[in-house]
């Protein structure tokens, strides 16, 4: 057999409209709290309102007896487990990880304001928000601390018994002694502390369940806003619960957004089953509210880091030293370890070739809210390191910054490139390397695009106006398509799972064509590009393909969606699957021509005799006449039906060049962002028009943490930033017209050669507006400011920089 | 039980029996079953609940259902006229103007007011327009390029259905 692709009718590679959004323009999308069910009751969370205390004891008495009331918890009453730790760091590997996780809700002390306490269910919302105000907690407040540097000094507050000092693990990756002395005898060493702010996520949907027990089957039903409802049969069921998965159906509606903070295991989603089967099966809705979502949903980032960063005087970059504490919060996240050892150290060196790098990671409880994967988890913290540092650098030698990244980049060839800072770090020969990539053509062509050697002139110009102009450049690479299974369990970090994925293809008898998978959408579009992949595959039109996922009944097991995973690994598995359809439907066409298989050739949809052109079968006939069987052949099974599970030999590595442009307002302080512009390298497109959306979102993401985002707590662990009132998200009044470019370097890795697109934009922006705000301000004698770069911070940075009052 | 009040909505009069503190959007969503008018915060930023209230975009978090005893309500619902979508909802469909969709019933409506009143909006103006309306997804770009490709098809004579 062999396959000639029709490509001039191929959807492949076209910016065709969605196949989703008929149901969202219209309202009719059906997101969790769209779901009613019949005879649903309604939960509502009381939430500690101190950061750190002890529980004397909690009064629900009188709650039990408020209206509409049908059940009040507390901590004692649940059964279950605390929440699993899917990933300590270096756990595998003899790391130390202190753990701690959230209880289902709190029994003894809580370590964050917002930490669940009790919860109540009533026949309506507004009844069970009423009953909670009748509960009575008897606090023993006790000293709080939010700063991860003063959580680990001497005499600091202790939150764990089993963490001293506040310590949750000491993790390190790649060459101290090289580095020690690559850094003791550099002729330049640039040494500076920067901060990566705590972000919240804030995806317009917040999180919500509906738990329902199912008494007559003694089964569970749990419909919940995820991006992993696969894993979470997982984590949810066996490990918290205890019951394992064919007793529990996990069902992800459609997702209002999620960037990472749906992935993981929260104590609600246990909470609802749990008082669905104490209701003797009434389904029970949870909704957070967006003040909720602030206190009790993942934030992100939130690194102190200490950087050093060796060379020669002629930009030969020869070392990178990094010591950084993670702040996690009260207790851990899901994978909240992972993120800022094997997601951030590991790829600190970016996209150049720096020969000796070492990192330090230290974990930290404070009394926070627990820190997880934020769209580019781990890779926008250690982009915004390297960039830093590497403008840093080129300030302190003198030379330009675009000199110094081209000077210092992996040249073309000499990938694949197994970099120093421990991806390769694995036994059996499971190592990852970054296989590709060409980094100077990017950097050039926004370079370009920009006009940066007229920057001068651009800054003069603008300072007739009063104006401050500033350009950042940020060089980025990512790793995507996470991950082969292999590397994640030799690497020794301890992720608790594997990372493959699925698909599985199933041909009705009238040719229609449902595909499944164990990946899970929240806005990126897969139902039509998972049809553009295999109405290319099988040659049909893109209608006759049905994209169905999200509900572990009817859908292969996955991992789910996440770390730009999709397309280069859920994809690829659904390619396998479509091979195998189309291997079987060319048995069954030989059969039906009297033909040999190696004598048919696939033509689009049409199966033909090699030679005799006449003599062919429509994909859709096939399927008719193996779905009926009534002449299959001695030993074939009716139907085409298959399922492929697909394995990467490797992660996949986008890169590309993003520069921003600023004017800073002298008298004000406020910030402008004037021109982006970005040339992205992500491999083949599925669909131009979504990979440019998902950009735009990323990049504005970004922009949001260098400007205007940040949690802020105050010393005694009170959000301040408690609300969509107080912390600042990107408006459109705010943003300039993104102007978007590429390269094209296909993955080697995959058959589409993709490599995932989600999040470059968060990672690759910050650093690039960061960097263009302290350009703007260099000409002041300022070189490093820490983000947000707010009007007030600004000003007063130029207030002191002039010597006058700040 | 509460206040009785009748508002016209998507051009049906709807009776209704409320408590007092119950919101529009609650109203709206869980009385009247029009789930496309969505909840994404509770401090009046987020806009994910516009709709119109007699003719102008309001968030109707902000509003309490007894507040609009009388008025005529016009959700995301009623933007279609039958199966001929509304040209903001088509724009937004061919731009690519929506990604995981939550925000996207709000941003039709606080655009669909815009366009009302400035047939050709400047992208400023655009941007301005929809300043109470976040959106996490697209960056707001192609929103920006929607709006601008609803109010050209608009000039151009593409019926905005009943009432719009
Ligand atoms: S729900 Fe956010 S403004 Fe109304
Ligand atoms: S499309 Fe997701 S919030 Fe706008």
């Amino acid at each position: 057999m062999t396959d000639v692709l029709d490509a001039p009718t191929s959807p492949l590679g076209k910016p065709i409209k969605r196949t989703e959004d008929p149901r969202f323009i219209t309202g009719e999308g059906r997101y969790l709290d769209d779901i009613k069910l019949q005879s649903m009751a309604h939960m509502a969370i009381l939430r500690s309102p101190y950061a750190h205390a002890n529980i004397r004891s909690v009064d629900v008495s009188a709650a039990r007896t408020m209206p509409g009331v049908l059940a009040v918890f507390v901590g004692a009453d649940i059964p279950y487990n605390p929440l699993p730790m899917a990933w300590p760091a270096g756990g595998s590997a003899g790391i130390q990880n202190n753990v701690n996780t959230p209880r289902i809700l709190a029994t003894d002390s809580v370590k964050w304001t917002g930490e669940g306490v009790a919860a109540v269910v009533a026949e309506t919302e507004a009844q069970a928000y009423d009953a909670l105000e009748a509960i009575a907690v008897d606090w023993e407040p006790l000293p709080a601390v939010v700063d991860a540097e003063k959580a680990i000094a001497p005499g600091a507050t202790q939150l764990h018994e089993n963490a001293p000092n506040n310590v949750v693990f000491e993790w390190n990756v790649g060459d101290k002694a090289g580095t020690d002395a690559a850094i003791d005898g550099a002729e330049v060493v640039v040494r500076q502390r920067i901060v990566n702010q705590r972000l919240i996520p804030n995806p317009m949907e917040t999180r919500g369940d509906i738990g329902w027990y199912n008494p007559g089957t003694d089964e569970y039903t749990i419909w919940m806003s995820s991006q992993t409802p696969h894993i979470q049969r997982l984590l949810v069921g066996i490990f918290t619960m205890g019951i394992p998965e064919h007793k529990l159906r996990c069902i992800s509606p459609d997702v209002g957004g999620a960037f990472g903070t749906k992935i993981f295991c929260y104590a609600d989603m246990a909470l609802t089953l749990f008082a669905s089967k104490e209701l003797g099966g009434r389904p029970v809705k949870w909704v957070e509210g967006r003040r909720e979502n602030y206190q009790s949903t993942i934030h992100g980032r939130d690194h102190i880091t200490y950087l050093e960063i060796a060379g020669t005087r002629d930009g030969e970059v020869t070392g990178l030293r990094v010591k950084t504490l993670a702040n996690l919060g009260g207790r851990l996240s899901t994978i909240g370890p992972g993120i800022p050892t094997t997601l951030y150290a590991r790829v600190l060196s970016g996209c150049y070739k720096i020969p000796n790098v070492y990192a330090e990671v230290t974990g930290v409880y404070t009394n926070t809210t627990f820190v997880d994967a934020y769209r580019g988890a781990g890779r926008p913290e250690a982009t915004y390191v390297i960039e830093r540092a590497m403008d840093l650098f080129a300030a302190e030698i003198g030379m330009d910054r675009a000199e110094l990244r081209r000077r210092n980049f992996i040249p073309p060839d000499q990938f694949p490139y197994e970099n120093p800072s421990g991806l390769g770090t694995a036994s059996g020969g499971a190592k990852i390397y970054i296989d590709s990539g060409n980094y100077e053509p990017a950097m050039d062509k926004a370079l370009a695009t920009v006009g940066y050697k007229d920057l001068a002139a651009k800054k003069a110009e603008a300072r007739g106006r009063g104006k401050l102009l500033g350009l950042g450049l940020s060089t980025y690479i990512e790793v995507c398509g996470v991950a082969p299974s292999k590397w994640i369990g030799a690497v020794g970090e301890g992720w608790g799972a594997a990372m493959w994925e699925s698909s599985n293809i199933k041909v009705h008898l009238t040719g229609k064509v449902v595909i499944t998978m164990g990946t899970q959408p929240q806005g990126q579009g897969h139902e039509t590009t998972y049809a553009q992949v295999i109405a290319d595959q099988l040659g049909i039109p893109m209608d006759d393909v049905i994209v169905q996922h999200s509900d572990t009944q009817g859908t292969p097991f996955g991992y789910g969606s996440y770390g730009s995973r999709t397309s280069s690994v859920g994809m690829t598995a659904a390619i396998k699957a479509a091979e195998k359809i189309k291997a079987k439907a060319a048995r069954y066409a030989a059969h039906m021509l009297e033909a040999n298989v190696e004598d048919i050739e696939i033509v689009g949809a049409e199966y033909r005799v090699k030679g005799s052109p006449d003599k062919k079968k429509t994909f859709q006939e096939i399927a008719f006449a193996l779905d009926l069987a009534f002449d299959a052949p001695e030993g074939m099974e009716p139907y085409l039906d298959e399922t492929a599970y697909y394995d990467t030999p490797n992660c996949t590595w986008p890169f590309g060049t993003h520069i921003a442009v600023v004017e800073i307002d002298e008298e004000t302080g406020v910030v402008d962002l004037v021109r982006y512009v970005a040339v992205d390298d992500v491999g083949n497109k599925i669909n131009p028009m979504i990979v440019d959306g998902q950009l735009h979102g990323g990049i504005v993401q970004g922009v949001g943490q260098a400007l205007w985002e940040g949690a802020v707590y105050s010393d005694d662990g009170q959000l301040l930033s408690g609300s969509m009132l107080d912390y600042a998200l990107p408006k459109a009044s705010r943003l300039p017209t993104l102007e978007l470019d590429e390269t094209v370097t296909p993955s080697p890795v995959n058959p589409l050669g993709v490599k995932g697109v989600g999040e470059a934009g968060a990672i690759a922006s910050t650093a690039a507006v960061s960097n263009a705000v302290i350009d703007a301000l260099s000409g002041l004698g300022v070189r490093h400011l820490d983000m947000p770069y707010t009007s007030q911070k600004i000003w007063s940075t130029i207030q002191s920089a002039k010597g006058g009052q700040a | 039980m509460g206040e009785h009040i009748s508002l016209t909505v998507n051009g049906a009069v709807r009776e209704l029996d409320v408590e007092p503190r119950r919101l529009l959007v609650q109203a709206i969503r869980e009385d009247l079953d029009l789930t496309g008018t969505h909840v994404g915060c509770d401090t009046s930023q987020c806009g994910a609940c516009t709709v119109h209230v007699d003719g102008k975009a309001i968030k109707s978090c902000t509003m309490l259902a007894v507040q609009a005893d009388g008025a005529d309500v016009k959700t995301i619902e009623g933007m279609a006229n039958g199966d001929a979508l509304h040209p903001l909802q088509t724009a937004f469909w061919e731009k690519h103007g929506l990604q995981c969709g939550f925000c996207t019933p709000g941003m039709i409506m606080a655009a669909a007011d815009l366009l009302a009143n400035d047939a050709d909006p400047s992208d400023e103006a655009i941007r301005h327009a929809i300043e109470g309306n976040i959106c996490r997804c697209t960056g707001y770009q192609n929103i920006v390029i929607a709006v601008r490709a609803a109010a050209a098809a608009m000039r151009d004579g593409a019926g905005a259905p009943a009432g719009a």
